[in-house]
């Protein structure tokens, strides 16, 4: 069509919308002109005026056919009906205040919840990384014959770097969490150590500043940083002069050479604020130690399947290599899409939560198709006449499809407000471990999706009511024998019910096993006693530090003014916190003895002051604990886990056996005592080998420490004064992390917590939402019945007959639903399993107490129709008959 | 549909208006009358299809519309050919006579 033509369509088509009477009466001349002149015709052939006029008439049919059929033709008359049927629509709901309340909140609930929880998906499982060409962006992990996966080490990056042209670019990547030091308070950074390559890897490089120096990539080499957009607005003013100039971090000047763009995601390490370069070297002894990450971008004519195939050539080589430098290579390469490892274990609980939202948003459309063919049972007289008007099957379709759209409609705006403020609060709920969190919000995508979602719900439950609507008899309704018929609406209402209440049932059964594993989980007896411990964590940095003695010094320093604080009882350092996150793990390599061969074990590696074991109350089960005596130049002592006593010595006494930490040729500690075993990575897993040696007598001074300090009173109300006395000490040192044990047990579970949180909401809205279908089918139903009703009550049923049809008729709908919602969470519940902790997936308790709760809401809502119908006066139904 | 003295033949109606105006303007009943005439009254215009027909074609920028008086001085809605509706009568013409050649030559080779 040519511009002007559809310039044409456009003005004439909202003439004839803007002033309909004046485009009629054109067009009502138009065709009376014609009628002239046919009449004219008819005239000029000989015809008396009022034949003429007859035959003329006789052809052309009535003007106002005519005349309609014009006027349909037109783009105008469909958004013209459109517009009417929500005219229609809009008084229709303004008529029913209360009913379009409900429906629009229960759809709103089910959309917004929905939308929510996709845009909270949304960038983990459907989104590209926020990378350039991120899809030829992998993880690199060295693995096992068995596929346990081992951090890369620096020789190995150098080794495929040089070996393969698979990989445009590759990086290595440690974390890095300096203290900023300078005119405030001094403040630990997260951050990371990477190799030069880096950010051209990931394809996003800083905004500002010249980038790293490659040149300087190696030990001794210059110190420069890159900032983060938000540190440099929050700490720097988003000072511009400041690149080139040197900022102080762990005591060091470090020249500021670039700044990361606003909206950078790293993915690797979210917290991150500063990178600096790695600065490795092959020839040091760190440079076969596993503790980097590797990430590679795949060249152009690449893809996994070509790049797992080239590094498994390298294997040998690097076995080789590493052994050379005293190093170990695995044998095996593990390349993942970094997309899948940053989605990592998440994907599958993501999955059972939006398996769970779709539930709640089905049981939100079942609801208010139930309300809306209640509506219609109500309204069948007034849409029998509409029909017999003429109004086509269509038409009245339309008309009702239009007002449960505009239904949903409003419940999807309502909905979106939803969504946006319950993505604020997921957002502020969400644990640690998810992914991505910074790119969670409600943006075009998720509004769109939302557009999407609210139509699909209008049209589902507008379409059953139209149908039934549209179905039915149009003289039946005249007559008005609704009363008598307990027709093909009810089915349909209960038929709805029953799902709802089967739906509800599958929820609640998984969010009831949710509850009880996490109950199970905090319930764990972490090893130790957690209640009044204050924990700290304190980290030297700087020159000051350099000496091994000065870092020893500084801490046991620190450690006796602690215990001078009055109100503390006990007071220990140790290297790694259980439940903290800490993580540090040796190979363990025990003597043979008497009736065991020589063995290794993977251990925890806890360095440990005197005084330590002590103030957790981690029980001594056999020996003695670590004291004053295992100091620097004493004989090496060790004091092991039960677990690995039992592991290690299975039949004999493990005190006094010899053991090296670390190096199998390395020193030999000699076991002194046996303690309990403590939960260290999580309540859930029971990995529980542990080496405990003083300080004094570990290789190397650890520079982080925490400081556990068991108190009289509440725990939090010291942190104020051990922190300065701490600080008495040395007032440059960062004390991050002060958290009562009790509260970072609780945020060990936080995962759960929030999975838990997510479904028990779910679950609830079902059950109400379940609840309310009951109340509201059963209340159709007794008003539809009063008629029978008030004839038993005459006929003398008792009070309590009636109550007992009625509550017995709403219990078999629930009893129903419930029976198929057992069998939906039986298969159901299969998605949860991973996320269950120490309770069966089938737990019978949590079956069974659900089912009961279900049971009584259900009762509930049917009691009270029923208590309504028993109170049925006959006279008064009778008369009106 | 086709039948003689039936209705104009489906999709022919566009073309026979535009020819019918590319002569001079008309009114609806002029049009009518001159489709029915030229053809022998082998076409019978249905006065909806034809008016939804001057509509579409209007908005479409072929014809203009205007109010005008008749010679014996009615208001009458009068349709001419615009320059687009020209180039359109052309482009109609020729697929037309494509199309009748051809079923033309099947017609043939069968008969």
């Amino acid at each position: 069509m040519t511009p002007r033509g559809l310039w044409r369509q456009l003005t004439h088509g909202l003439r004839a919308l803007l002033d309909r009477p004046a485009a009629d009466r054109d067009l009502t001349e138009e065709v009376e002109h014609y009628l002239a002149e046919a009449a004219a015709a008819h005239r000029a052939r000989g015809l008396s005026p009022a034949d003429a006029l007859r035959a003329a008439r006789l052809e052309i049919g009535p003007v106002a056919a005519v005349r309609e059929q014009v006027r349909t033709a037109g783009w105008e008359y469909g958004l013209e009906t459109l517009l009417s049927d929500l005219r229609y629509a809009d008084r229709r709901l303004r008529a029913a205040p209360g009913f379009t309340v409900i429906a629009v909140l229960t759809s709103a609930i089910g959309i917004g919840a929905t939308a929510a929880i996709f845009s909270a998906v949304k960038p983990i499982l459907f989104e590209p990384l926020p990378y350039p060409a991120a899809d030829r962006l992998v993880a690199i992990w060295e693995s096992g014959h068995d596929g346990t996966r081992l951090a890369g080490t620096f020789g190995t990056y150098r080794t495929i770097e040089e070996r393969t042209r698979v990989f445009e670019r590759m990086a290595v990547a440690k974390v890095w969490q300096p203290i900023l030091t300078g005119s405030e308070r001094p403040e630990r950074l997260e951050g990371q150590r990477v190799s030069a390559g880096y950010f051209e890897t990931l394809g996003v490089g800083p905004v500002v500043g010249p980038g790293f120096p490659v040149a300087e990539d190696h030990p001794g080499g210059g110190r420069s940083v890159i900032l983060s957009d938000g540190l440099w607005r929050r700490r720097f003013g988003a000072d511009l002069d400041l690149i080139g100039t040197s900022i102080p971090l762990d005591g060091d000047p470090h020249v500021v050479v670039g700044i990361m763009p606003a909206g950078f995601e790293n993915v690797l390490a979210p917290g991150a604020d500063v990178w600096t370069l790695l600065q490795y070297g092959l020839d040091q002894g760190r440079a076969w130690g596993h503790h980097l990450r590797m990430v590679a971008r795949l060249a152009p004519d690449h893809d996994l399947t070509s790049a797992r195939a080239d590094l498994a050539t390298i294997g040998p080589d690097l076995e080789r290599l590493a052994a050379a430098a005293t190093g170990f290579f695995p044998g095996h390469f593990t390349v993942i899409p970094l997309a899948e490892e940053i989605r990592g274990g998440v994907a599958g609980a993501l999955w059972a939560v939006i398996g769970a939202v779709l539930l709640v948003l089905v049981i939100a459309s079942v609801n208010v198709t139930n309300l809306l063919l209640g509506r219609g049972a109500q309204r069948r007289g007034e849409l029998a006449i509409r029909a017999t008007l003429g109004a086509g099957r269509g038409r009245l379709v339309r008309q009702l499809l239009t007002e449960s759209l505009l239904l949903a409609a409003l419940g999807g705006l309502l909905g979106m407000a939803i969504a946006a403020a319950g993505v604020r609060l997921l957002v502020s709920l969400s644990p640690t471990s998810l992914p991505r969190v910074s790119a969670i919000g409600v943006d075009g995508t998720v509004f769109a999706f939302g557009l999407v979602l609210t139509t699909l719900v209008g049209i589902a439950f507008g379409l059953v009511p139209a149908f039934q609507a549209a179905g039915r008899d149009p003289h039946e309704g005249i007559q008005g024998t609704s009363r008598r018929t307990v027709g093909g609406h009810r089915r349909t209402r209960s038929a709805l019910v029953v799902a709802e209440v089967a739906l509800a049932l599958v929820l609640l059964v998984t969010s009831g096993l949710l509850f009880r594993s996490l109950g199970r989980l905090l319930s764990v007896e972490p090893g130790f006693q957690p209640a009044n411990l204050l924990t700290m964590q304190v980290q030297t940095a700087g020159p000051r530090f350099a000496s091994d003695t000065s870092t020893t010094r500084f801490f046991q320093d620190a450690l006796d003014r602690v215990r001078a604080v009055p109100g503390v009882v006990a007071a220990g350092l140790v290297n790694q916190l259980p439940l903290s996150g800490d993580r540090d793990e040796f190979g363990a390599h025990f003597e043979a003895g008497p009736t065991e061969a020589a063995r290794g074990f993977n251990v925890f590696r806890y360095a440990a002051s005197p005084g330590y074991l002590e103030t957790m109350g981690i029980p001594l089960r056999r020996g003695r604990l670590l004291d004053q005596r295992d100091g620097a130049g004493a004989p090496r002592s060790v004091v092991i886990s039960e677990s690995l006593a039992r592991l290690a010595v299975p039949n004999g006494d493990p005190i006094g056996r010899r053991l090296s930490i670390g190096p199998p040729d390395g020193p030999l500690y000699t076991v002194v005592g046996v303690v309990g075993d403590v939960r260290q990575a999580s309540l859930g897993l029971s990995e529980a080998a542990a080496v405990y040696t003083t300080p004094a007598q570990w290789r190397f001074p650890d520079n982080t420490m925490s400081v556990v300090i068991r108190t009289t009173g509440s725990p939090s109300g010291l942190i104020d004064a051990v922190r300065s006395a701490i600080w008495s000490v040395d007032r440059d040192q960062a004390i991050v992390r002060a958290a009562t044990m009790t509260d970072l047990v609780t945020a060990s579970a936080a995962e759960r917590r929030f999975a838990l949180i997510l479904f028990e909401a779910f679950a609830l809205a079902a059950l109400v939402l379940a609840a309310a279908g009951i109340y509201g089918v059963m209340s159709a139903s007794v008003a539809e019945r009063t008629r029978e009703i008030g004839v038993r009550a005459a006929l003398g049923a008792s009070r309590r007959a009636t109550l007992g049809l009625v509550v017995g008729q709403g219990m078999t709908l629930a009893g129903l639903g419930m029976i198929l919602g057992l069998a939906g969470a039986f298969l159901a519940t299969r998605a949860i399993v991973a996320m269950l902790f120490g309770v069966s997936r089938l737990d019978p308790l949590t079956y069974l107490g659900v089912t009961m709760v279900l049971g009584l809401v259900a009762l509930l809502a049917s009691a009270i129709p029923a208590w309504r119908a028993a109170r049925v006066d006959p006279a008064t139904t009778l008369r009106t008959e | 549909m086709n039948q003689p003295g039936g209705d104009v033949i489906q999709g022919t109606m566009d073309l026979l208006i535009l020819k019918t105006l590319s002569l001079e303007p008309l009114h609806g009943f002029g049009i009518a009358r001159r489709i029915e005439q030229i053809s022998r009254d082998v076409f019978k215009v249905n006065p909806g299809s034809l008016l939804t027909a001057l509509q579409r074609l209007e908005r479409a920028g072929w014809l203009d519309a205007e109010w005008r008086r008749t010679e014996n001085s009615r208001r009458a809605k009068f349709y001419s050919l615009t320059r687009a509706g020209r180039k359109q009568l052309e482009v109609e013409t020729a697929d037309w006579n494509r199309r009748a050649s051809a079923v033309g030559r099947l017609l043939r080779t069968e008969g």
